[in-house]
């Protein structure tokens, strides 16, 4: 895939009157009703809003899960919506981190399996993806909880194993939908200073929606949504 | 990269243990099934037509009535044979080697403190060589004792051993009825018949022996004879035929109040019947291959939602949808493959134990193991991986949320 690396003035990420649009009609739902948006590489930004204003269906279009029904996405000066579905899973696959806010791990599958899942894709050798697991499970603090399953874990660790899944694969961006919204304050803390760390140091791209002003505090750049357009978009 | 394929497969397998093993064991019904019947038909096939040739099917018989052609059956009003319809034939056609008149009558045989109901039969030692029937031990009739009607006689496997158990059954003394005879041979054991009756379970004495001392009369129940090798076994049965028309003084225009058996008449119904059999059989289990494939189609259908959920986070994270596809081959070829073994074994092990149970012989047939664990295979597979195409086409979006 090419991707203009080179200028870093250009937007990693950028919107252009983005509209998604559920049903149709008169029973038309504008999710997003035309949205602009420009991110750069080594942002942290945190989405707000009240709920249903649009924030997860914006999201799910800024991790390619889901197609803008109108307007352009640019991932790194390239059209998403030109990109066939192969192109898009190997984007998602190399770039991006996702963190649902139903988290979506595998049933009856073990922790350290669901953190693996994502390095499979990437035909990396059975030791290497144990040793990478291990090495994300232990950082969102889940060292010795490898084996069990999600029903055998609370919500909140649930949340740190989808984190741990986002983050094994280094990606370049990682898409957060509420990643505290099950955790106590502790860990929510505990959680943002991780991600506070990951941003600096590595210069990871985080985009990420919360609720709650003291979460939303970590990042550098807060927009708040209402109604699928943003209301405010600062520092 | 393939093993690696298949030891994910396996992990998948062994995560879903009901699914899966509801899928094999859909898979194993329809395997077993299919092979079960389909030995067991064959062996049934195999033994009957072989029974038929232990009984010589250039073996004539000629009985007293119609036979088996019309409706009724024998008719009581037939006059009985006569033992000079047994020689006539013997001297005046050409082609027939042995001929044994016989006539039979069941009744308790007593040694000791033994008894057993069987079936005395009188003939001569033409009829060893006509039922190809040799003895175990002892000897046949010598002449002089065919000629006196002296008391002696040779019994049937099964005889010997209720009477005599373990014991040397030659040269005791039996009772039939008031007769009390020698016991000079016992002939070696022919087992069931394909009617189901036991063959053995029957006492031989010379015919004069059961004409004079036994039945008090002169009649013959059937003759038995050979047709000498090269010989055509329906011309000579036309000429046996149209001797008998002639000594039984039967009308042109008139139906024969006789009938000649023919061996190969026999053998040519029977296997039609086993066939008949053996495809009854294969389409019960036929039903069962295809019970087994929809139970096969139901868990593969109710786990559709839980999959596409499955498909909707491996593309979020990266998947691609060939991927995917093939993951799911993989695994529902190994499913088959282990239901497809399981079922060949299973089938194979029940038809071993009911073969000997029914006393047929073990009939492998390849084709049809294959067929069975090919459709069952192509069943699995196939709805093992057209939900998941189905699913693996949507966005991962509407994959995830899927209901
Ligand atoms: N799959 C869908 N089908 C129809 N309407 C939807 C669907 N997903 C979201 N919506 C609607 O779109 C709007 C925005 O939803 P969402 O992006 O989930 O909001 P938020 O995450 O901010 O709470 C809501 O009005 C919601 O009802
Ligand atoms: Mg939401």
């Amino acid at each position: 895939m090419k991707t203009n690396r080179a200028n870093p003035l250009r937007p990693l990420i950028e919107f252009k009157q983005v509209t998604r649009v559920y049903g149709s009609k008169q029973a038309a739902v504008w999710a997003l009703a035309g949205i602009d948006l420009q991110i750069y590489r080594g942002d942290f930004v945190a989405i707000m809003g009240p709920s249903g204003s649009g924030k997860s269906t914006c999201m799910n279009i800024l991790g390619c899960l889901d197609r803008p029904t109108t307007g352009s996405y640019l991932f790194h000066g390239l059209e998403v919506g030109a990109l066939s579905r192969d192109q898009q899973a190997l984007l998602r696959r190399h770039y991006l981190g996702f963190v649902f806010q139903g988290f979506n791990l595998l049933n009856r599958t073990s922790a350290l399996e669901n953190v693996e899942l994502p390095l499979i894709y990437r035909r990396i050798s059975a030791k290497e993806r144990r040793r990478r697991s291990q090495w994300a499970l232990e950082l969102v603090g889940l060292r010795g909880w490898e084996r069990h399953t999600p029903s055998e874990l609370s919500g909140g660790q649930q949340q740190r194993v989808a984190i741990a899944r986002a983050m094994v694969t280094n990606p370049l961006v990682l898409l957060a939908d509420e990643p505290t919204g099950n955790l106590d304050t502790a860990r929510s803390q505990q959680i943002m200073e991780l991600l506070c760390t990951l941003n600096r140091e590595r210069g990871l791209t985080i985009v990420m929606v919360t609720h709650e002003p003291d979460i939303a505090a970590y990042a550098q750049r807060i927009i708040r949504f209402r109604d699928g357009l943003i209301e405010a978009d600062g520092h | 990269m393939i093993w690696e394929a298949i030891l994910l497969a396996l992990r998948e397998i062994r995560r879903n243990v009901l699914r899966s093993s509801l899928t094999i064991l859909g898979i194993v019904i329809g395997v077993a099934a299919v092979i079960t019947m389909v030995t067991l038909g064959k062996g049934a096939t195999l033994q009957v037509t072989s029974d038929i040739a232990k009984l010589g099917s250039n073996m004539l018989q000629v009985r007293p009535g119609q036979g088996f052609r019309g409706p009724g059956g024998t008719r009581s009003t037939s006059p009985p044979l006569d033992p000079k319809d047994a020689e006539a034939i013997a001297n005046e056609i050409s082609g027939v080697v042995a001929v044994a008149p016989t006539a039979s009558q069941n009744l308790q045989a007593i040694f000791g403190n033994e008894n057993w109901s069987t079936t005395v039969t009188g003939t001569n030692n033409a009829y060893f060589q006509v039922r190809n029937w040799p003895l175990k031990a002892g000897r046949k009739f010598t002449d002089a004792e065919l000629s006196a009607g002296a008391s002696v006689c040779i019994l049937g496997s099964t005889v010997c051993q209720e009477l005599f158990g373990g014991q040397d059954p030659l040269g005791a003394l039996i009772r039939l009825r008031k007769l009390s005879c020698k016991v000079i041979g016992v002939l070696e054991s022919k087992g069931q018949s394909s009617f189901g009756m036991d063959q053995d379970d029957v006492v031989l004495v010379p015919l004069r022996t059961f004409q004079r001392r036994i039945a008090g009369c002169q009649d013959i129940s059937a003759i038995f004879l050979s047709v000498k090798e090269g010989f055509s076994t329906e011309k000579v049965r036309l000429e046996i035929e149209r001797l008998m028309r002639e000594r039984r003084r039967i009308q042109p225009g008139s139906e024969d109040d006789f009938h000649v058996r023919d061996m190969q008449e026999l053998v040519s119904t029977l296997t039609g019947t086993t066939r008949l059999l053996t495809a009854l059989l294969a389409a019960v289990a036929a039903v069962s291959l295809l019970v087994g494939g929809v139970g096969i189609m139901n868990i593969m259908l109710v786990s559709a939602t839980e999959r596409t959920r499955e498909i909707g986070i491996r593309l979020a994270i990266g998947a691609r949808e060939r991927e995917v596809l093939i993951q799911f081959l993989v695994e529902a070829v190994v499913l088959s493959l282990l239901g497809g073994l399981a079922g060949i074994a299973f089938g194979l092990g029940t038809a071993a134990f009911g073969s000997r149970l029914l006393h047929v012989p073990f009939v492998f047939d390849p084709a049809i193991t294959l067929i069975a664990f090919l459709f069952s295979g192509a069943v699995g597979i196939l709805f093992g991986f057209f939900p998941a195409r189905r699913a693996a086409s949507l966005n991962p979006i509407d994959a995830l949320r899927h209901e």
